[in-house]
This record gives C-alpha cells, structure tokens and sequence, in this order.
C-alpha cells in the first residue's frame, strides 16, 4: 500500500502544478486563545482530491489550523480566528456563515474515536438524518450501507448494526467515525491524529482507507507521524510554534526540505 | 524513592531500609483501613439503634384493640319514623346503640358517673362504624350481631401493656372499675388486637384510636407533584442553559455562586418568603399543598441545579465535538447527544432533591400547613398537612396513645423516603454510563 501511495505521490508531482485543482485557500490565517497568538499568518492551498498533511512539533498549532475550516473554534470560549478561507469560492470565516451548513459541506474526524453511545446505524445515521438528506427508512439504510461499505467495516458489523457504537474496537470506531463522516457526502473532511489512539494494524487499515476515500473527497490530516504523512499524503505543511514553516509535495518535503527546522524535525532533533 | 547518584552505596543496605520503610507504610495502610470500617461500624450501630427505636415503639401502632359486643340495632334509635331512607340512617343515634350494648353487659353499672366510665371503653369510632354498617345493609336494622368495636384509646393503652395498673387510682387515666370490666371482656375472649386500617385509610382526628396517617399521605403527594412539576423543568432547564448555551462570563459566574448560596439557606427562610409573597401578596389558599409545593421547589431548585450541572457536566466532551463536527445545532447537540446521557445523574439528584422536600417541616408550618385537618385532601388546593408535619402534631399531643402514632408515621415516612432512595439507585443502576 505503502508502495501504491508513493506512485501516486510521484505521479502528481510529475503533472504540472497549475492542473491540480484547489479546494480550500487559507490567506493570512491567524488565531487567538484570549491573548496568546497561537497561530500567525498562515497561507495554504489545500488541493480537490488529494491529502494534505500537517505535521509538527507538538503545541505548534496544527489542530487549531485544522478546526479553521469547520468553525470548530467558534465552541472554544475566547477563542478568536482572523484572515480568510475561500472554499471553493466561499469566504467561511465571514460572521453570517452557517457553521451547520459548513460543517455539512466539511466533515471532522477526531483523535480519539468517538462514536455516540447508540447503535452503529443510528451512529452512521445522525448525519443524513439532522441534515434531512433521506426522504424514506429505505434511502436512508442505503446511505448507512454505502457509507459502511466505503470505510471496509460492513462486512464486519453488518450482522450488528443495532449492536451499540462502543462496542465496536478502537480500530473499528475510528472507521465508523469516518463512516458516520462521509455519511452526509462533505467535500472536505478534516482528521486529527485519527490513528494516534490506535495499534499499527488498525493503523494501517486506516491509512489504506484514507487513500481510497481520497478519489471522492479532499483530506486534510493532522500527523505526529511523518511516517503517515509520507505514506499517506500528496502535500505536507509543517507547522512551529504557530508559523507555517515550509509546505510544498511530501516528496519534496521529505527528501529536500529547504528550511533548517523541517530539517531537524524531520530527522527527528525537534518534537 | 531509591537514590540513583549516591552509587557508593551497597545495594543490599538499600532494599534494606525500602524493606524497612514497606513494613511502616503496609501498617499505616492497614491502620488506615481499620478506621475506615471503625467509622462505618460506628454509623451503622448507630443508624440501627434509630430504626430499633422507631419501628420497636411503632409497630404497636398497627394493631388495635378490638371488643366483642352484642349490638341490637334497634329500629327506635336508628329510624324512629321507619322511613328507611339513608337521610333517616344518617341522622340515627348510633352512640345511643353501642352505650345500650355496654350497658347490656355490664348492667351492674348504675349511677352517671360509672355509665360515663363504661362507654369511655369502645371509642366514639364505634358508633361511625356501625353507621357505616347500617348505610351499605339496611337489613341490619332490628338485628342483633355479634361485632367487634374499636375500643377507646385508654383501653387499648392498657391492653398494650402500656398503662401502668400498680399505680394510685388517681394516677391513671382508667379507673379501678373500668380496669375490671376490661379483664372480665378479656377473660371472656372478647378483646382483640386486630390489624389498625384505620391507620392508613382517615385523616388526623383528635381521638387517636380514630387517627390516620393518610390525611398527610395525600397531603404530602399533592404538595410533591407541585414540587415536582415546578422544579424539575425550571431547574433542569436552568442547568441546561448554564452548562451549554450560557458564556462564561462575570454575570454568569454571579449567577452560578447566587445558586450555590439560595442551596445554602435555611429552609425557613423559604417559608417566609411563602408567606410574604404567595400568601399576601398572591393571595393563594393557606394550608394548600399548591402553596406549599411552590416554597419546596424554590427549595429544591438549588439541589436539581446543582446535581444537573454536574450530570451535564460529566458527559465528555468528545460526545459534543462529535455532534458539533457533524453539523447539529447546539440545541440538537444538547438534546439528542447530551441531554440524555446526563439524565441519570439528574434524575437521582432530583429524587434526592424531592426526599429531601419530603421530609421537611419548619417552611410549612409557616404557610399554615400545620392546621388540624380531618378530611382526606381531594386536591392540591384543598386544606392539607403533610407527613413530617403530622409527626410534628401527634408528638405534640398528650394523649399517650399518639406517641405510638407518631413512631408509626415516622416509620411510614422513612418508608416512602427510602423508596425514593431506592429509585435513585435504581436509576443510576440502569443507565450506567455507557461511553
Ligand atoms: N482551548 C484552548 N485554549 C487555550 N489555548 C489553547 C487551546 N487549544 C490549544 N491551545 C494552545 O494553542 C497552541 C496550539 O495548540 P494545538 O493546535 O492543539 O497544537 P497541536 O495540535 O499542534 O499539538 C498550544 O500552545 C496550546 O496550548
Ligand atoms: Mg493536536
């Protein structure tokens, strides 16, 4: 898998950059917790199908970065975003924004899987539901189904959908996370250190997952791992002590990185 | 902790004193958890010594001493016209009926005085009773039975063994005579102990053989529906409100330490405020369990705020990350998501709240729930007492009998606040968090 992800990766690179589509611009994005800028100035395109990994030490401010594109700051008290994100054209930093609507259209995955204490249905169902995009039960145990198939977890709990979320395997949560996600069809999907609370396996399982899913959405993964990043992504972005350090492809990143601490980190003298 | 930069030292010598000090700490952990079961020995001992107490002192109240008569229902006393209709049986002279059947058999009983002793032997009650007889069967009338009739509260404190018989005449409240006739029913087999349904089905009465606790039962549930139905929404949605939607600021911040202090005030205090406001300014009934169940739940709001918050607040975060991530509302997020994984913790500490309601005192007696009042309540507006108020009432009445009574009611009150309990638990029990 590792392999076919390192194609891929050379394959886009071999394209000329100006094909590659982008989905979400950040320009100037800072943020603020009450006084502490834990985020300066960040200017990053995220590209339409493709992975886009930040990585740094950690406290650099790779999840404040990521909770941008959901409004997910806005629930932190004295919590406060300044600068502008373009999605697909859309300024989502704007007051009069609809977090619900955007939170439809940009799907989050978090660092410990949690799945609401209901039934694997009513967990992949939450979504399609509160959004109204099933008109009949029929329709909406086909979003269920598609939505199991696509993460490789129905064959597993096909015979238990009604069998309680948590009973399910770290492993098994984090894709139904990602299930109940991709269960309202966003364009973009938003993942924290999805793999950090998880054994290799489950890991890897992941990660095979997040390759495929890629076809359809546009990723965004927060990563300690700069394994992860290298075999999972098309494009990294590191992140210290608040600043965007360097981005560019993760081939590039990892073999030629231009700034001395991508250098350190990456050979592994800071974090 | 053992010392990595002094390596000049043995090896042997240092397992030596961690041995030594592991003996002090395996002694101080087993002294410490000798005082710990001391303390919880020390609180049962205690807590079974108070229950010994009630129930020893209350379970004579469940039964009643009975007499056997022969009653005549005579037609003169009952229905003097024989018109035969309720209106006449209502009005018909049943005490008249039972003193004829004492004098009957006690015919040696002659002058005022000594006729006044026998009848105080069967309990006014008697005569309400074969009324009662006589309405449901007319046929009754012109009969003669063979009843048993509620002795007096006198005999039947004789009779429990509860009334002294080696004392001076003139201190007792029995007289030589009357303790005779009542050995020679007795020696006849003509005194019961028979199960006292009376107890739980009349309201208070001045007599005590006559007394029932389910005057203040009803009371005291009127008074907790209203509780009940006012605090549980107010403080449920207070704490909702406070925990989810609210920002953290200077206001709400004077709004949370008001709420802690309002659980800190004397209950009394509450029922002045009753008085001042529901009383005199509202002009709402006096006695009424409304009023009452508005001042308990200005006194339970705290508690349920308080449990409430804590419920809402042990709910972890993930669960509303998750619903916020998936685009629900906050309103969705609360009610779909958090609301009802908090419900355990507030509905226990509503019950908790509501036993405390229950078994409060000083607020209603303020707002005039402490009236004598005979009738069964037949809604949260009419005249009522409630249970703690009534063992209030019967501990201060001097009739020895009442004393019993009031154990009884005690115990009828424990009985329904370890229900309550009981629920809490139960409840926790069956929701167990399951994140
Ligand atoms: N809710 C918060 N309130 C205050 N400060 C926060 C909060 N969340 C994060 N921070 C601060 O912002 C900085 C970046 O945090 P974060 O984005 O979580 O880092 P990362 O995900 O890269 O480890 C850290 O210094 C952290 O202390
Ligand atoms: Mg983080």
């Amino acid at each position: 898998m590792t392999g076919q992800t390192a194609a891929a990766a050379t394959e886009v690179v071999a394209s000329p950059e100006e094909i590659r589509e982008v989905k979400a611009t950040a320009r100037e994005v800072g943020v603020f917790y009450g006084e502490t800028n834990a985020l300066r100035n960040v200017n990053l395109d995220i590209r339409k199908n493709e992975v886009t990994a930040l990585i740094g030490p950690s406290g650099c401010g790779k999840s404040t970065f990521l909770r941008c594109f959901n409004r997910m700051n806005d629930t932190i008290d004295g919590c406060r975003v300044v600068g502008g994100i373009m999605l697909d054209g859309d300024e989502i930093l704007a007051p009069n924004v609809d977090v619900v609507h955007l939170r439809a259209r940009v799907g989050m995955v978090f660092q410990k899987p949690n799945p609401f204490p209901k039934s694997i249905f009513d967990n992949v169902a939450y979504g399609p539901r509160i959004h109204g995009l099933a008109s009949s039960r029929a329709e909406l145990e086909e979003i269920v189904d598609s939505s199991l198939k696509r993460t490789g977890l129905w064959d597993e709990v096909k015979d238990r959908l009604h069998a309680p979320g948590t009973s399910l395997s770290g492993g098994q949560q984090q894709r139904l996370c990602i299930a109940r996600a991709i269960a309202v069809q966003p364009e973009v999907i938003l993942m924290d250190e999805p793999c950090s609370a998880l054994d290799p396996i489950a890991t890897a399982r992941i990660e095979e997952l997040i390759d495929e899913i890629r076809q359809h959405y546009t990723i965004v993964i927060v990563t300690h791992s700069m394994q992860q990043a290298a075999r999972v992504s098309q494009q990294t972005a590191f992140f210290h002590l608040g600043d965007l350090v360097e981005k560019g492809d993760t081939e590039h990143i990892f073999t030629a990185p231009r700034d001395e601490r991508t250098q350190s980190y990456i050979t592994g003298r800071i974090g | 902790m053992i010392d990595m930069t002094r390596p000049e030292r043995e090896p042997g010598a240092i397992s030596k004193t961690v041995a030594d000090r592991l003996k002090r700490r395996h002694a101080a952990e087993r002294r410490f958890r000798l005082y710990g079961i001391g303390a919880i020995a020390a609180a049962m001992a205690i807590l079974l010594t108070l229950f010994v107490t009630i129930v020893g002192s209350a379970y004579t109240a469940f039964v009643q001493t009975h007499v056997k008569l022969e009653v005549f229902f005579d037609p003169r006393k009952i229905d003097p016209e024989g018109t035969n209709s309720a209106e006449a049986i209502r009005g018909g002279d049943f005490g008249g009926i039972v003193k004829a059947s004492l004098r009957n058999r006690f015919p040696e009983a002659t002058g005022r005085r000594d006729k006044r002793h026998l009848y105080d032997i069967v309990s006014t009650g008697a005569a309400f009773d074969l009324r009662t007889m006589v309405l449901e069967n007319p046929d009754l009338i012109g009969a003669t039975r063979d009843l048993w009739l509620v002795a007096g509260d006198d005999v039947d404190m004789l009779v429990k063994g509860k009334m002294p018989r080696d004392v001076p005449e003139t201190d007792r409240r029995l007289n030589d005579r009357q303790i005779a006739w009542v050995d020679a029913l007795s020696a006849d087999g003509d005194v019961e102990m028979r199960f006292n349904t009376r107890f739980f089905t009349a309201g208070d009465s001045r007599e005590p053989e006559l007394a029932g606790i389910l005057g203040a039962a009803v009371g005291s549930f009127y008074t907790m529906l209203v509780t009940l139905v006012l605090a549980f929404p107010l403080g449920v949605a207070t704490a909702v409100y406070l925990e989810e939607f609210a920002p953290k600021n200077r206001w709400t911040a004077v709004i949370e330490i008001n709420i802690n202090n309002l659980a800190a005030v004397p209950s009394i205090v509450f029922g002045l405020l009753g008085l001042a406001v529901f009383l005199n300014v509202a002009g709402l009934p006096r006695s009424a369990p409304v009023v009452g169940g508005m001042v308990l739940a200005l006194m339970t709001l705290p508690t349920i705020i308080i449990a409430s918050r804590a419920a809402l607040k042990a709910v972890p975060p993930s669960i509303r990350e998750a619903a916020l991530g998936m685009g629900a509302s906050r309103i969705q997020t609360t009610f779909h998501h958090v609301a009802p994984l908090a419900m355990p913790g507030i509905l226990s500490g509503t019950i908790i709240g509501m036993a405390q309601a229950l078994g409060e005192t000083a607020p209603l007696l303020m707002i005039g729930m402490v009236a004598f009042i005979v009738d069964i309540p037949g809604g949260p507006f009419d005249a009522a007492t409630v249970l703690p108020v009534q063992v209030f009432l019967w501990a201060d009445s001097p009739e020895r009998a009442f004393t019993e009574r009031t154990s009884a009611a005690i115990v009828v009150l424990l009985f329904f606040l370890v229900i309550m309990n009981a629920g809490a638990v139960l409840l926790r029990k069956k929701f167990e968090r399951r994140w």
